[in-house]
Protein backbone atom coordinates (compact mmCIF):
# COMPACT_ATOMS: atom_id res chain seq x y z
CA UNK A 1 0.00 0.00 0.00
CA UNK A 2 1.24 3.50 -0.69
CA UNK A 3 1.75 5.80 2.22
CA UNK A 4 -1.07 7.98 0.90
CA UNK A 5 -3.49 5.06 1.06
CA UNK A 6 -2.31 4.17 4.55
CA UNK A 7 -2.80 7.73 5.75
CA UNK A 8 -6.26 7.85 4.19
CA UNK A 9 -7.25 4.76 6.09
CA UNK A 10 -5.82 6.28 9.28
CA UNK A 11 -8.08 9.25 8.60
CA UNK A 12 -11.09 6.92 8.48
CA UNK A 13 -10.05 5.46 11.83
CA UNK A 14 -9.63 8.94 13.33
CA UNK A 15 -13.12 9.91 12.16
CA UNK A 16 -14.47 6.78 13.80
CA UNK A 17 -12.86 7.87 17.07
CA UNK A 18 -14.57 11.25 16.87
CA UNK A 19 -17.92 9.63 16.05
CA UNK A 20 -17.40 7.32 19.00
CA UNK A 21 -16.95 10.27 21.36
CA UNK A 22 -20.09 11.80 19.89
CA UNK A 23 -21.98 8.58 20.61
CA UNK A 24 -20.84 8.65 24.21
CA UNK A 25 -23.07 11.65 24.83
CA UNK A 26 -26.03 9.34 25.48
CA UNK A 27 -26.25 5.96 27.23
CA UNK A 28 -28.47 4.63 24.45
CA UNK A 29 -25.79 5.10 21.80
CA UNK A 30 -22.77 4.58 24.03
CA UNK A 31 -22.31 0.83 23.55
CA UNK A 32 -22.28 1.22 19.79
CA UNK A 33 -19.93 4.19 20.14
CA UNK A 34 -17.40 2.14 22.05
CA UNK A 35 -17.56 -0.58 19.41
CA UNK A 36 -17.07 2.04 16.69
CA UNK A 37 -13.87 3.20 18.36
CA UNK A 38 -12.69 -0.39 18.76
CA UNK A 39 -13.29 -1.10 15.08
CA UNK A 40 -11.44 2.12 14.20
CA UNK A 41 -8.52 0.89 16.26
CA UNK A 42 -8.61 -2.50 14.57
CA UNK A 43 -8.57 -0.87 11.13
CA UNK A 44 -5.57 1.25 12.10
CA UNK A 45 -3.72 -1.83 13.38
CA UNK A 46 -4.42 -3.95 10.30
CA UNK A 47 -3.30 -1.18 7.97
CA UNK A 48 -0.09 -0.74 9.94
CA UNK A 49 0.64 -4.45 9.77
CA UNK A 50 0.14 -4.42 6.02
CA UNK A 51 3.00 -1.96 5.56
CA UNK A 52 5.99 -3.25 3.61
CA UNK A 53 8.83 -4.89 5.52
CA UNK A 54 7.01 -5.58 8.78
CA UNK A 55 8.11 -8.80 10.40
CA UNK A 56 5.43 -10.29 12.59
CA UNK A 57 7.27 -12.44 15.09
CA UNK A 58 7.77 -10.01 17.97
CA UNK A 59 4.52 -8.24 17.19
CA UNK A 60 2.58 -11.45 17.74
CA UNK A 61 4.43 -12.10 20.99
CA UNK A 62 3.60 -8.61 22.24
CA UNK A 63 -0.01 -8.65 21.14
CA UNK A 64 -0.69 -12.06 22.65
CA UNK A 65 0.80 -11.12 26.03
CA UNK A 66 -0.90 -7.71 26.04
CA UNK A 67 -4.28 -9.12 25.00
CA UNK A 68 -4.26 -11.74 27.71
CA UNK A 69 -3.40 -9.23 30.43
CA UNK A 70 -5.85 -6.67 29.05
CA UNK A 71 -8.69 -9.17 28.72
CA UNK A 72 -8.18 -10.50 32.23
CA UNK A 73 -8.21 -6.95 33.59
CA UNK A 74 -11.33 -6.06 31.62
CA UNK A 75 -13.26 -9.14 32.71
CA UNK A 76 -12.04 -9.50 36.28
CA UNK A 77 -11.92 -5.95 37.61
CA UNK A 78 -14.96 -5.32 39.81
CA UNK A 79 -16.75 -2.01 39.30
CA UNK A 80 -15.54 -0.91 42.74
CA UNK A 81 -12.00 -1.29 41.40
CA UNK A 82 -12.63 0.89 38.37
CA UNK A 83 -10.64 3.92 39.62
CA UNK A 84 -7.59 1.71 40.11
CA UNK A 85 -7.96 0.15 36.69
CA UNK A 86 -8.29 3.49 34.94
CA UNK A 87 -5.23 4.73 36.83
CA UNK A 88 -3.26 1.70 35.71
CA UNK A 89 -4.37 2.05 32.09
CA UNK A 90 -3.35 5.72 32.12
CA UNK A 91 0.09 4.65 33.28
CA UNK A 92 0.44 1.96 30.62
CA UNK A 93 -0.49 4.48 27.95
CA UNK A 94 2.24 6.77 29.27
CA UNK A 95 4.97 4.15 29.35
CA UNK A 96 4.02 2.87 25.89
CA UNK A 97 4.60 6.39 24.53
CA UNK A 98 8.00 6.60 26.23
CA UNK A 99 9.04 3.25 24.83
CA UNK A 100 7.90 4.10 21.30
CA UNK A 101 9.65 7.47 21.37
CA UNK A 102 12.83 5.86 22.72
CA UNK A 103 12.75 3.06 20.19
CA UNK A 104 12.16 5.51 17.36
CA UNK A 105 15.15 7.54 18.49
CA UNK A 106 17.43 4.50 18.57
CA UNK A 107 16.23 3.55 15.11
CA UNK A 108 16.77 7.07 13.78
CA UNK A 109 20.28 7.21 15.21
CA UNK A 110 21.07 3.92 13.48
CA UNK A 111 20.18 5.52 10.13
CA UNK A 112 22.30 7.67 7.88
CA UNK A 113 20.90 11.06 8.80
CA UNK A 114 21.08 13.03 12.02
CA UNK A 115 17.68 13.35 13.70
CA UNK A 116 16.02 16.72 13.13
CA UNK A 117 15.33 19.16 15.95
CA UNK A 118 11.61 18.52 15.63
CA UNK A 119 12.20 14.83 16.09
CA UNK A 120 14.36 15.39 19.16
CA UNK A 121 12.02 17.91 20.78
CA UNK A 122 9.03 15.62 20.28
CA UNK A 123 10.98 12.68 21.67
CA UNK A 124 11.95 14.67 24.75
CA UNK A 125 8.35 15.82 25.33
CA UNK A 126 7.04 12.31 24.87
CA UNK A 127 9.64 10.95 27.30
CA UNK A 128 8.88 13.62 29.88
CA UNK A 129 5.07 13.43 29.82
CA UNK A 130 4.95 9.68 29.32
CA UNK A 131 7.27 8.93 32.23
CA UNK A 132 5.49 11.34 34.60
CA UNK A 133 2.19 9.73 33.60
CA UNK A 134 3.57 6.26 34.21
CA UNK A 135 4.89 6.65 37.75
CA UNK A 136 2.23 9.19 38.71
CA UNK A 137 -0.44 6.69 37.71
CA UNK A 138 1.29 3.87 39.58
CA UNK A 139 1.30 5.98 42.75
CA UNK A 140 -2.38 6.84 42.19
CA UNK A 141 -3.07 3.14 41.68
CA UNK A 142 -1.22 2.30 44.90
CA UNK A 143 -3.23 4.86 46.84
CA UNK A 144 -6.57 3.71 45.45
CA UNK A 145 -5.75 0.05 45.98
CA UNK A 146 -4.69 0.81 49.54
CA UNK A 147 -1.09 -0.30 48.92
CA UNK A 148 0.19 3.07 50.09
CA UNK A 149 -1.47 5.55 52.38
CA UNK A 150 -4.31 7.49 50.81
CA UNK A 151 -3.43 10.48 52.95
CA UNK A 152 -1.26 13.30 51.70
CA UNK A 153 2.34 12.25 52.05
CA UNK A 154 4.29 15.43 52.53
CA UNK A 155 8.01 15.46 51.88
CA UNK A 156 10.08 18.41 53.05
CA UNK A 157 10.79 21.10 50.43
CA UNK A 158 8.71 19.19 47.89
CA UNK A 159 7.79 22.30 45.94
CA UNK A 160 11.47 23.16 45.51
CA UNK A 161 12.41 19.56 44.67
CA UNK A 162 9.68 19.30 42.05
CA UNK A 163 10.54 22.64 40.48
CA UNK A 164 14.24 21.67 40.35
CA UNK A 165 13.47 18.32 38.78
CA UNK A 166 11.29 19.97 36.18
CA UNK A 167 14.02 22.47 35.33
CA UNK A 168 16.56 19.66 35.06
CA UNK A 169 14.18 17.86 32.69
CA UNK A 170 13.84 20.96 30.50
CA UNK A 171 17.62 21.45 30.44
CA UNK A 172 18.14 17.82 29.50
CA UNK A 173 15.65 18.25 26.66
CA UNK A 174 17.58 21.26 25.40
CA UNK A 175 20.82 19.32 25.66
CA UNK A 176 19.27 16.51 23.63
CA UNK A 177 18.45 18.86 20.80
CA UNK A 178 21.97 20.36 20.90
CA UNK A 179 23.80 17.05 20.81
CA UNK A 180 21.89 14.52 18.71
CA UNK A 181 24.81 12.07 18.75
CA UNK A 182 24.44 11.22 22.40
CA UNK A 183 20.71 11.91 22.53
CA UNK A 184 19.72 8.35 23.43
CA UNK A 185 21.65 8.54 26.72
CA UNK A 186 20.28 11.96 27.51
CA UNK A 187 16.77 10.64 26.82
CA UNK A 188 17.40 7.82 29.26
CA UNK A 189 18.49 10.33 31.88
CA UNK A 190 15.49 12.54 31.12
CA UNK A 191 13.16 9.58 31.47
CA UNK A 192 14.63 8.67 34.86
CA UNK A 193 14.27 12.24 36.13
CA UNK A 194 10.66 12.28 34.89
CA UNK A 195 9.88 8.96 36.52
CA UNK A 196 10.98 10.40 39.87
CA UNK A 197 9.02 13.58 39.21
CA UNK A 198 5.85 11.57 38.56
CA UNK A 199 6.13 9.86 41.95
CA UNK A 200 6.77 13.10 43.80
CA UNK A 201 3.91 14.94 42.10
CA UNK A 202 1.22 12.45 43.09
CA UNK A 203 2.45 11.34 46.54
CA UNK A 204 1.24 14.51 48.33
CA UNK A 205 -2.28 14.28 46.89
CA UNK A 206 -4.94 12.92 49.24
CA UNK A 207 -7.70 10.43 48.51
CA UNK A 208 -10.60 12.79 47.92
CA UNK A 209 -8.57 14.74 45.35
CA UNK A 210 -8.03 11.56 43.34
CA UNK A 211 -10.78 12.37 40.77
CA UNK A 212 -8.75 15.40 39.70
CA UNK A 213 -5.49 13.48 39.53
CA UNK A 214 -6.94 10.60 37.55
CA UNK A 215 -8.56 12.96 35.08
CA UNK A 216 -5.31 14.89 34.70
CA UNK A 217 -3.22 11.75 34.20
CA UNK A 218 -5.80 10.64 31.65
CA UNK A 219 -5.12 13.85 29.79
CA UNK A 220 -1.34 13.36 30.05
CA UNK A 221 -1.55 9.87 28.61
CA UNK A 222 -3.27 11.40 25.60
CA UNK A 223 -0.75 14.21 25.29
CA UNK A 224 2.10 11.70 25.48
CA UNK A 225 0.52 9.77 22.60
CA UNK A 226 0.18 13.02 20.63
CA UNK A 227 3.85 13.85 21.28
CA UNK A 228 4.78 10.40 20.01
CA UNK A 229 2.72 11.25 16.94
CA UNK A 230 5.05 14.21 16.35
CA UNK A 231 8.05 11.89 16.72
CA UNK A 232 6.70 9.49 14.11
CA UNK A 233 5.03 12.24 12.06
CA UNK A 234 1.84 10.22 12.27
CA UNK A 235 -1.43 12.18 12.22
CA UNK A 236 -3.46 9.29 13.58
CA UNK A 237 -1.49 9.41 16.81
CA UNK A 238 -1.70 13.18 16.96
CA UNK A 239 -5.48 13.20 16.50
CA UNK A 240 -6.26 10.38 18.91
CA UNK A 241 -3.81 11.77 21.43
CA UNK A 242 -5.27 15.24 21.34
CA UNK A 243 -8.83 13.90 21.68
CA UNK A 244 -7.82 12.06 24.83
CA UNK A 245 -5.84 15.06 26.02
CA UNK A 246 -8.88 17.28 25.59
CA UNK A 247 -11.15 14.78 27.31
CA UNK A 248 -8.89 14.56 30.34
CA UNK A 249 -8.55 18.33 30.59
CA UNK A 250 -12.32 18.80 30.42
CA UNK A 251 -12.87 16.27 33.19
CA UNK A 252 -10.11 17.86 35.27
CA UNK A 253 -11.78 21.22 34.89
CA UNK A 254 -15.19 19.83 35.85
CA UNK A 255 -13.71 18.19 38.95
CA UNK A 256 -11.90 21.35 40.02
CA UNK A 257 -15.05 23.42 39.53
CA UNK A 258 -17.02 20.93 41.60
CA UNK A 259 -14.62 21.55 44.47
CA UNK A 260 -14.28 25.26 43.82
CA UNK A 261 -10.52 24.86 43.79
CA UNK A 262 -7.96 25.68 41.17
CA UNK A 263 -5.85 22.97 39.63
CA UNK A 264 -2.73 24.50 41.18
CA UNK A 265 -4.38 24.32 44.57
CA UNK A 266 -5.25 20.65 44.16
CA UNK A 267 -1.78 19.73 42.91
CA UNK A 268 0.39 21.88 45.12
CA UNK A 269 -1.82 23.16 47.92
CA UNK A 270 -2.65 21.24 51.03
CA UNK A 271 -6.13 21.40 52.45
CA UNK A 272 -6.20 23.21 55.72
CA UNK A 273 -7.13 20.06 57.61
CA UNK A 274 -8.38 20.28 61.18
CA UNK A 275 -7.87 23.97 61.71
CA UNK A 276 -10.25 24.91 58.91
CA UNK A 277 -13.53 26.65 59.57
CA UNK A 278 -14.22 29.29 62.10
CA UNK A 279 -16.48 27.29 64.42
CA UNK A 280 -15.18 24.51 66.66
CA UNK A 281 -16.81 21.11 66.29
CA UNK A 282 -18.18 20.90 69.86
CA UNK A 283 -20.17 24.12 69.54
CA UNK A 284 -21.85 22.86 66.43
CA UNK A 285 -22.74 19.36 67.55
CA UNK A 286 -23.23 19.72 71.34
CA UNK A 287 -26.71 18.55 72.31
CA UNK A 288 -28.15 19.11 68.87
CA UNK A 289 -27.39 15.88 67.09
CA UNK A 290 -30.36 13.51 67.01
CA UNK A 291 -29.75 9.87 66.30
CA UNK A 292 -32.39 7.63 64.83
CA UNK A 293 -33.17 3.96 64.21
CA UNK A 294 -34.10 2.09 61.02
CA UNK A 295 -37.65 1.66 62.35
CA UNK A 296 -38.06 5.39 62.77
CA UNK A 297 -36.78 6.07 59.29
CA UNK A 298 -39.11 3.41 57.89
CA UNK A 299 -42.00 5.32 59.46
CA UNK A 300 -40.87 8.48 57.71
CA UNK A 301 -41.38 6.72 54.39
CA UNK A 302 -45.05 6.05 55.25
CA UNK A 303 -45.97 9.60 54.44
CA UNK A 304 -43.19 10.40 51.95
CA UNK A 305 -43.93 10.98 48.33
CA UNK A 306 -40.44 11.81 47.11
CA UNK A 307 -37.12 10.43 48.38
CA UNK A 308 -33.63 11.34 47.18
CA UNK A 309 -30.62 9.18 47.95
CA UNK A 310 -27.22 10.91 48.03
CA UNK A 311 -24.32 8.45 47.83
CA UNK A 312 -20.66 9.21 48.55
CA UNK A 313 -17.37 7.37 48.72
CA UNK A 314 -18.54 5.70 51.97
CA UNK A 315 -21.13 3.78 49.97
CA UNK A 316 -18.38 2.35 47.77
CA UNK A 317 -16.20 1.48 50.76
CA UNK A 318 -18.95 -0.43 52.56
CA UNK A 319 -20.22 -1.95 49.28
CA UNK A 320 -23.71 -0.75 50.12
CA UNK A 321 -24.86 -0.11 46.55
CA UNK A 322 -26.89 -3.32 46.29
CA UNK A 323 -28.74 -2.68 49.55
CA UNK A 324 -29.30 0.89 48.42
CA UNK A 325 -30.86 -0.43 45.24
CA UNK A 326 -33.12 -2.75 47.27
CA UNK A 327 -34.31 0.21 49.29
CA UNK A 328 -34.93 2.29 46.17
CA UNK A 329 -36.92 -0.54 44.56
CA UNK A 330 -38.93 -1.12 47.71
CA UNK A 331 -39.85 2.55 47.95
CA UNK A 332 -40.59 2.66 44.24
CA UNK A 333 -43.05 -0.22 44.61
CA UNK A 334 -44.94 1.83 47.18
CA UNK A 335 -45.39 4.61 44.68
CA UNK A 336 -42.70 6.84 46.14
CA UNK A 337 -40.64 8.77 43.61
CA UNK A 338 -36.98 7.86 44.18
CA UNK A 339 -34.01 9.60 42.62
CA UNK A 340 -30.27 9.67 43.26
CA UNK A 341 -28.39 12.95 43.65
CA UNK A 342 -24.80 12.53 42.54
CA UNK A 343 -22.11 15.11 43.18
CA UNK A 344 -19.39 15.30 40.50
CA UNK A 345 -16.58 14.55 42.98
CA UNK A 346 -18.42 11.86 44.96
CA UNK A 347 -16.09 8.87 44.91
CA UNK A 348 -12.59 8.53 43.61
CA UNK A 349 -13.01 9.23 39.92
CA UNK A 350 -15.40 11.12 37.64
CA UNK A 351 -18.65 9.18 37.36
CA UNK A 352 -17.66 6.65 40.03
CA UNK A 353 -21.07 6.57 41.80
CA UNK A 354 -22.96 6.24 38.51
CA UNK A 355 -21.02 3.14 37.56
CA UNK A 356 -21.49 1.51 40.96
CA UNK A 357 -25.23 2.14 40.93
CA UNK A 358 -25.56 1.05 37.32
CA UNK A 359 -23.83 -2.19 38.25
CA UNK A 360 -26.40 -2.63 41.02
CA UNK A 361 -29.11 -2.37 38.33
CA UNK A 362 -30.31 1.10 39.22
CA UNK A 363 -31.81 2.48 35.98
CA UNK A 364 -29.75 5.41 34.76
CA UNK A 365 -32.76 7.71 34.44
CA UNK A 366 -32.85 7.79 38.25
CA UNK A 367 -29.27 9.07 38.47
CA UNK A 368 -29.33 12.87 38.53
CA UNK A 369 -26.42 15.26 38.60
CA UNK A 370 -25.98 18.30 40.79
CA UNK A 371 -27.72 20.85 38.58
CA UNK A 372 -30.75 18.65 37.99
CA UNK A 373 -31.30 17.49 41.55
CA UNK A 374 -30.65 20.67 43.50
CA UNK A 375 -33.87 22.53 42.59
CA UNK A 376 -35.90 19.49 43.67
CA UNK A 377 -34.77 19.24 47.30
CA UNK A 378 -37.40 21.70 48.51
CA UNK A 379 -40.09 19.31 47.24
CA UNK A 380 -38.37 16.25 48.65
CA UNK A 381 -39.74 14.65 51.80
CA UNK A 382 -36.80 12.48 52.81
CA UNK A 383 -33.14 12.56 51.78
CA UNK A 384 -30.88 9.65 52.64
CA UNK A 385 -27.21 10.64 52.67
CA UNK A 386 -25.01 7.57 52.65
CA UNK A 387 -21.25 7.89 53.01
CA UNK A 388 -21.08 11.49 51.86
CA UNK A 389 -19.98 14.43 53.99
CA UNK A 390 -18.23 17.44 52.48
CA UNK A 391 -20.44 17.48 49.38
CA UNK A 392 -23.53 18.10 51.55
CA UNK A 393 -21.92 20.54 53.99
CA UNK A 394 -23.93 23.79 54.07
CA UNK A 395 -20.84 25.65 55.34
CA UNK A 396 -19.82 25.81 51.67
CA UNK A 397 -22.72 28.25 51.21
CA UNK A 398 -22.63 30.08 54.52
CA UNK A 399 -19.07 30.36 55.83
CA UNK A 400 -16.75 32.30 53.53
CA UNK A 401 -13.75 31.31 55.69
CA UNK A 402 -14.37 27.60 55.35
CA UNK A 403 -11.89 25.61 53.26
CA UNK A 404 -14.80 24.46 51.14
CA UNK A 405 -16.37 27.94 50.80
CA UNK A 406 -18.05 28.37 47.43
CA UNK A 407 -17.91 24.70 46.55
CA UNK A 408 -21.17 23.70 44.87
CA UNK A 409 -22.94 21.29 47.21
CA UNK A 410 -26.08 19.19 47.15
CA UNK A 411 -28.62 21.28 49.07
CA UNK A 412 -30.01 18.36 51.02
CA UNK A 413 -30.72 20.60 54.05
CA UNK A 414 -33.64 22.09 52.08
CA UNK A 415 -35.51 18.78 52.13
CA UNK A 416 -38.16 17.85 54.72
CA UNK A 417 -36.01 15.37 56.63
CA UNK A 418 -32.39 14.41 56.05
CA UNK A 419 -31.23 11.01 57.27
CA UNK A 420 -27.45 10.74 57.39
CA UNK A 421 -26.02 7.23 57.40
CA UNK A 422 -22.53 7.46 58.84
CA UNK A 423 -20.23 5.62 61.23
CA UNK A 424 -19.57 8.61 63.48
CA UNK A 425 -19.50 12.39 63.48
CA UNK A 426 -15.90 12.35 62.20
CA UNK A 427 -15.16 14.99 59.60
CA UNK A 428 -14.72 14.27 55.88
CA UNK A 429 -11.69 14.97 53.74
CA UNK A 430 -11.89 18.72 54.29
CA UNK A 431 -11.44 18.11 58.01
CA UNK A 432 -14.28 20.38 59.07
CA UNK A 433 -17.45 19.74 61.07
CA UNK A 434 -20.72 19.57 59.19
CA UNK A 435 -23.58 21.67 60.67
CA UNK A 436 -26.01 19.58 58.64
CA UNK A 437 -25.65 16.80 61.23
CA UNK A 438 -26.96 19.15 63.91
CA UNK A 439 -29.71 20.73 61.81
CA UNK A 440 -33.32 20.58 63.06
CA UNK A 441 -34.44 18.45 60.15
CA UNK A 442 -31.47 16.06 60.28
CA UNK A 443 -31.34 12.60 61.84
CA UNK A 444 -28.17 10.57 62.21
CA UNK A 445 -28.33 6.84 61.62
CA UNK A 446 -24.99 5.65 62.94
CA UNK A 447 -23.45 2.48 61.58
CA UNK A 448 -21.67 0.82 58.71
CA UNK A 449 -23.27 1.79 55.41
CA UNK A 450 -24.15 -1.66 54.19
CA UNK A 451 -25.37 -2.97 57.56
CA UNK A 452 -27.46 0.15 58.15
CA UNK A 453 -29.01 -0.13 54.68
CA UNK A 454 -29.87 -3.79 55.22
CA UNK A 455 -31.56 -2.98 58.53
CA UNK A 456 -33.43 -0.16 56.90
CA UNK A 457 -34.63 -2.39 54.06
CA UNK A 458 -35.81 -4.96 56.63
CA UNK A 459 -37.59 -2.28 58.64
CA UNK A 460 -39.37 -0.93 55.57
CA UNK A 461 -40.48 -4.44 54.61
CA UNK A 462 -41.99 -4.94 58.05
CA UNK A 463 -43.76 -1.62 58.33
CA UNK B 1 9.83 22.66 10.09
CA UNK B 2 6.93 22.17 7.65
CA UNK B 3 6.12 18.80 9.14
CA UNK B 4 6.03 20.32 12.61
CA UNK B 5 3.60 23.04 11.55
CA UNK B 6 1.42 20.54 9.73
CA UNK B 7 1.39 18.34 12.81
CA UNK B 8 0.58 21.29 15.06
CA UNK B 9 -2.31 22.25 12.80
CA UNK B 10 -3.81 18.81 13.11
CA UNK B 11 -3.17 18.80 16.87
CA UNK B 12 -4.84 22.13 17.57
CA UNK B 13 -7.85 21.41 15.36
CA UNK B 14 -8.32 17.98 16.93
CA UNK B 15 -8.23 19.51 20.41
CA UNK B 16 -11.03 21.87 19.41
CA UNK B 17 -13.11 19.07 17.90
CA UNK B 18 -12.52 16.98 21.02
CA UNK B 19 -13.50 19.88 23.25
CA UNK B 20 -16.78 20.52 21.42
CA UNK B 21 -17.80 16.88 21.39
CA UNK B 22 -16.65 15.85 24.84
CA UNK B 23 -18.17 18.77 26.77
CA UNK B 24 -21.57 17.34 25.74
CA UNK B 25 -20.93 14.03 27.47
CA UNK B 26 -23.06 13.85 30.67
CA UNK B 27 -21.48 13.13 34.10
CA UNK B 28 -23.38 9.84 34.04
CA UNK B 29 -20.92 8.53 31.45
CA UNK B 30 -17.70 10.11 32.68
CA UNK B 31 -16.17 6.84 33.88
CA UNK B 32 -16.81 5.03 30.57
CA UNK B 33 -15.44 8.14 28.84
CA UNK B 34 -12.20 7.80 30.79
CA UNK B 35 -11.79 4.08 30.19
CA UNK B 36 -12.81 4.45 26.55
CA UNK B 37 -10.43 7.32 25.94
CA UNK B 38 -7.77 5.26 27.68
CA UNK B 39 -8.26 2.64 25.03
CA UNK B 40 -7.97 5.31 22.34
CA UNK B 41 -4.68 6.56 23.75
CA UNK B 42 -3.52 3.00 23.14
CA UNK B 43 -3.21 4.19 19.54
CA UNK B 44 0.54 4.37 20.26
CA UNK B 45 0.22 0.69 19.45
CA UNK B 46 0.53 1.48 15.74
CA UNK B 47 3.83 3.23 16.45
CA UNK B 48 4.93 0.30 18.57
CA UNK B 49 4.08 -2.11 15.75
CA UNK B 50 6.36 -0.33 13.29
CA UNK B 51 9.24 -0.64 15.78
CA UNK B 52 8.65 -4.21 16.91
CA UNK B 53 8.18 -5.26 13.30
CA UNK B 54 11.11 -3.32 11.82
CA UNK B 55 13.33 -5.68 9.88
CA UNK B 56 16.01 -3.50 8.30
CA UNK B 57 19.63 -4.58 8.15
CA UNK B 58 21.90 -3.39 10.98
CA UNK B 59 18.88 -2.80 13.16
CA UNK B 60 19.71 -2.34 16.82
CA UNK B 61 18.21 -5.06 18.99
CA UNK B 62 17.06 -2.27 21.29
CA UNK B 63 14.50 -1.15 18.74
CA UNK B 64 12.86 -4.56 18.69
CA UNK B 65 13.06 -4.82 22.47
CA UNK B 66 11.55 -1.38 23.17
CA UNK B 67 9.01 -1.88 20.40
CA UNK B 68 7.84 -5.24 21.73
CA UNK B 69 7.52 -3.90 25.27
CA UNK B 70 5.52 -0.98 23.90
CA UNK B 71 3.29 -3.39 21.96
CA UNK B 72 2.54 -5.22 25.22
CA UNK B 73 1.62 -2.08 27.17
CA UNK B 74 -0.36 -0.49 24.36
CA UNK B 75 -2.27 -3.71 23.73
CA UNK B 76 -3.22 -3.91 27.41
CA UNK B 77 -4.54 -0.40 27.01
CA UNK B 78 -6.53 -1.17 23.88
CA UNK B 79 -7.95 -4.55 24.93
CA UNK B 80 -8.43 -3.67 28.59
CA UNK B 81 -9.84 -0.22 27.82
CA UNK B 82 -12.38 -1.15 25.18
CA UNK B 83 -13.24 -4.37 27.02
CA UNK B 84 -14.00 -2.81 30.36
CA UNK B 85 -15.85 0.08 28.74
CA UNK B 86 -18.07 -2.38 26.91
CA UNK B 87 -18.76 -4.26 30.12
CA UNK B 88 -19.50 -1.08 32.01
CA UNK B 89 -21.81 0.40 29.37
CA UNK B 90 -23.80 -2.83 29.32
CA UNK B 91 -24.82 -2.03 32.90
CA UNK B 92 -26.43 1.29 32.06
CA UNK B 93 -30.05 0.37 31.45
CA UNK B 94 -33.29 2.29 31.46
CA UNK B 95 -36.20 1.59 33.71
CA UNK B 96 -38.27 -1.30 32.43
Amino acid sequence: MSSATINLIYLVAAVMFILALKGLTHPRTAVRANLTAAVGMLIAIIVTLSMAGISLMWIIVGIVIGSIIGAVMAIRTPMTGMPQMVALLNGFGGIASVLVAGGALVMELGGAEIPTSQFLIATAVSGLIGAVTFTGSLVAFGKLQGLISGQSILLPARQLTNASLFIVAVLLSAWMVRSPDSSEWILLLLTIVSLVLGVLLVLPIGGADMPVVIALLNSYSGLAAAATGFVLENNMLIIAGSLVGASGIILTQIMCKAMNRSLTNVLFGVMDAGGGGSVPQDDIYAGKVKSTSPEEVAMLFDTARRVVIVPGYGMAVSQAQHSVRDLANLLGERGIEVEFGIHPVAGRMPGHMNVLLAEADVPYDQLKDLDDINPTFAQTDVVIVIGANDVVNPLARTDPNSPIAGMPILDVDKAGTVVVVKRSLSPGFAGIPNPLFAADNALMMFGDGQAAMRELVAAVKES
Amino acid sequence: MDALVAGLTVFVLAVFVGWEVITKIPPLLHTPLMSGSNAMSGITLIGALTLAGASEDHLSGWVTFLGTLAVIFATINVVGGFGVTHRMLGMFVRKK
